[in-house]
């Protein structure tokens, strides 16, 4: 029977010839992780309420301190402390302390740690973003996690796939974030509820993998279980001497059943953002231009990754943060931030007078480290932007790319990165 | 724990795509253990509600709209809501992982466009689990609910997914015994 990807890879888990949308399977999973919010309910559900005493893989589970890590207060700290504690009395292989590891969707790619083919879990709704890499990436609850912990499977209702099909390259300043955000603008933030966003096309093969992350990160913004790409050359490429295991790419069979399929011609795709309240609410970037900013953050899962911060670097060089304004700048992982600094990043923002920070989630979920006040207005190369997102839930939040919150933390106002930058550099483009 | 068959009590009506982050605000993260803590600030986020929890009577209902609990995997959402003592919850549709996370937890959620449509702040309900059927008594209205698939009946009906894994594990461990 023709399949999907998502479809292979959930047959293969549930030990089955083949599975049909709507189906309910028990599969096994590949990988799984959980960080410092939702791995002290999953451990004391898993321990005192399942009765498990061990993990059933602890070489297959990564556990990162990123959300309110390091402590932004007394009650976090004993969250990170019940983390570090089940991870050590677990023997959990892949633990990343505070210094160490970052933002898991970052941490978990650049380490190798999610592969094509693979069925990955995360506690954590973003954990779609593995994805890019070819494999089945789901967000689950605590008890959910609780259960892969104690049985090394979980249960699953195999979605009904959408086909995205990206025609033509995009344009000069235009990137992945802009894309998703027009796509998630078109369909709306229930439109792939529960189902599996498949991404393919010519747009795609032009752009790297952390550029590709961007865009399964936001599946979650569509509401969709899971989005998916095709593996190729970039894909082998990013994965060589990182790969922790041998893998087994999956691709769809031609005539396999999509819901339905959307077209795109990427070169059409403007740079865009969305606008306050809802990460469906896009507009281009001509139509929201010169809104006046108190806040501009770069961070996040979403938009924080080493590409992301040589293109604000670009932008940023030579010039300072407009007054009135702050420029919070997360970097997404400890190699992150080691790369930024060998390439002298760091000193760019700094001199620019933006605040680098150590990377963690940090403001992105109105953690700390930039929360909003009341009536705030902040550019965020983030992945949400529901009321109270990032703080006040009458602050106000845009969502854009790097390039263009960099531009716009020198002007102020919402900018169009040409307006600061004639042209983005050979190579970092 | 099995879950009442039938539910009585008012409702309180909220709107579509309401995200976790309305539900229970991301700074309540650090009550992450703490049920009645979290029940506390349930819904505050929504503009409008600020307050809200102290104003439920337990075994009130919550009726959304589409899209329900979108956002956050965090499991203190639907936790945040049964903390602040809403009985059950209906709603023209839901945000996946609050849908699973709820199944898991054994908390009775219930999809139903014709309720979610018809139903106002402040209606009298009673909902009949078994039956898959929601009975207005404000409005003399009846409300059919989509059927759950019979893994997830179970799940409810057991009280969770916590009881259906400790089964589980009971299994494996006989089965190992033996060998």
């Amino acid at each position: 029977m023709a399949m999907t990807m998502t479809e292979k890879i959930l047959a293969r888990g549930a030990g089955r010839e083949s599975v049909s949308p709507g189906d309910l399977v028990l599969a096994k999973v590949d990988f799984a992780m959980g960080h410092d919010l939702t791995i002290p309910p999953a451990g004391r559900i898993m321990r005192e309420q399942m009765g498990a005493e061990k993990i059933w893989d602890p070489d297959r589970v990564a556990v990162t301190q990123d959300h309110f890590q390091p402590a932004k207060d007394a009650a976090s700290a004993t969250l990170g402390r019940l983390t570090r504690e089940f991870s050590h009395d677990m023997g959990i292989k892949w633990y990343f302390e505070v210094g160490q590891g970052g933002i898991c969707h970052t941490v978990l790619p650049e380490n190798g740690l999610v592969l094509p083919g693979e069925l990955v879990v995360g506690a954590d709704s973003h954990s779609c973003t593995y994805g890019a890499l070819n494999n089945f990436a789901t967000g689950i609850g605590s008890t959910d996690l609780a259960c892969v912990f104690a049985l090394g499977e979980l249960w699953f209702r195999v979605p009904e796939t959408l086909k995205f099909v990206y025609h033509n390259r995009l344009r000069e300043w235009v990137e992945a974030k802009d894309l998703i955000l027009y796509v998630i603008g078109q369909i709306g933030v229930d439109g792939a509820r529960s189902k599996a966003m498949e991404h393919v096309g010519e747009a795609l093969k032009h752009i790297d993998m952390e550029a590709r992350l961007t865009i399964t990160n936001m599946a979650i913004e569509a509401g969709a279980k899971n989005g998916i790409l095709e593996f190729d050359e970039v894909t082998r490429q990013y994965l060589e001497g990182r790969a922790k295991r041998p893998y087994t790419p999956v691709t769809s069979d031609p005539d396999a059943t999509y819901e339905k399929v959307f077209e795109f011609d990427a070169e059409k795709v403007e740079l865009g953002v969305a606008k306050p309240m809802s990460p469906d609410n896009y507009a281009p970037l001509s139509e929201v231009a010169g809104t006046r900013l108190d806040q501009v953050f770069i961070g996040s899962c979403t938009n924080s990754r080493i590409t992301d911060l040589r293109r604000a670097a670009a932008v940023l060089d030579g010039h300072k943060v407009a007054p009135g304004v702050r420029l919070i700048i997360t970097p997404s992982s400890h190699q992150v931030a080691i790369q930024a600094e060998k390439e002298g990043l760091i000193r760019v923002f700094l001199a620019a007078g933006a605040a680098w920070t150590t990377a963690t989630c940090g403001a992105c979920l109105g953690g700390h480290m930039g929360v909003l006040g009341e009536g705030e207005v902040c550019l965020s190369t983030t992945n949400r932007n529901f009321p109270g997102r990032m703080g006040h839930p009458k602050a106000m939040v845009y969502l854009s790319n790097p390039a263009v919150a960099a531009a716009s933390a020198v002007t102020g106002v919402i900018s169009h990165p040409g307006e600061v930058l004639k042209k983005m550099p050979a190579g970092i483009a | 724990m099995t879950a009442p068959q039938v539910i009585r009590g008012r409702t309180w009506k909220f709107g579509a795509n309401i995200d976790t982050d309305q539900i229970i605000p991301a700074k309540y993260a650090i009550y992450s253990l703490d049920e009645k803590e979290l029940g506390k600030h349930a819904m505050e986020g929504v503009p409008g509600r600020e307050g809200w929890a102290a104003k439920v009577t337990p075994g009130d209902i919550l009726v959304a709209d589409s899209n329900f609990g979108c956002g956050s995997s965090r499991e203190i959402a639907p936790i945040a809501i049964r903390g602040a003592g809403i009985s059950l919850v209906i709603a023209d549709s839901y945000a996946r992982i609050f849908f699973r996370n709820a199944i898991n937890m054994g908390y009775p959620i219930l999809q139903s466009p014709q309720a979610a449509e018809g139903v106002s702040e402040g209606d009298d309900l009673e909902v009949d689990l078994e039956a898959g059927i929601v009975r207005n008594f404000t409005r003399g209205d009846e409300y059919p609910c989509e059927p759950f698939p019979s893994f997830m009946n179970e799940l409810i009906h057991m009280g969770g997914l916590v009881p259906w894994v400790r089964k589980r594990l009971q299994e494996r461990r006989q089965l190992a015994g033996r060998r």
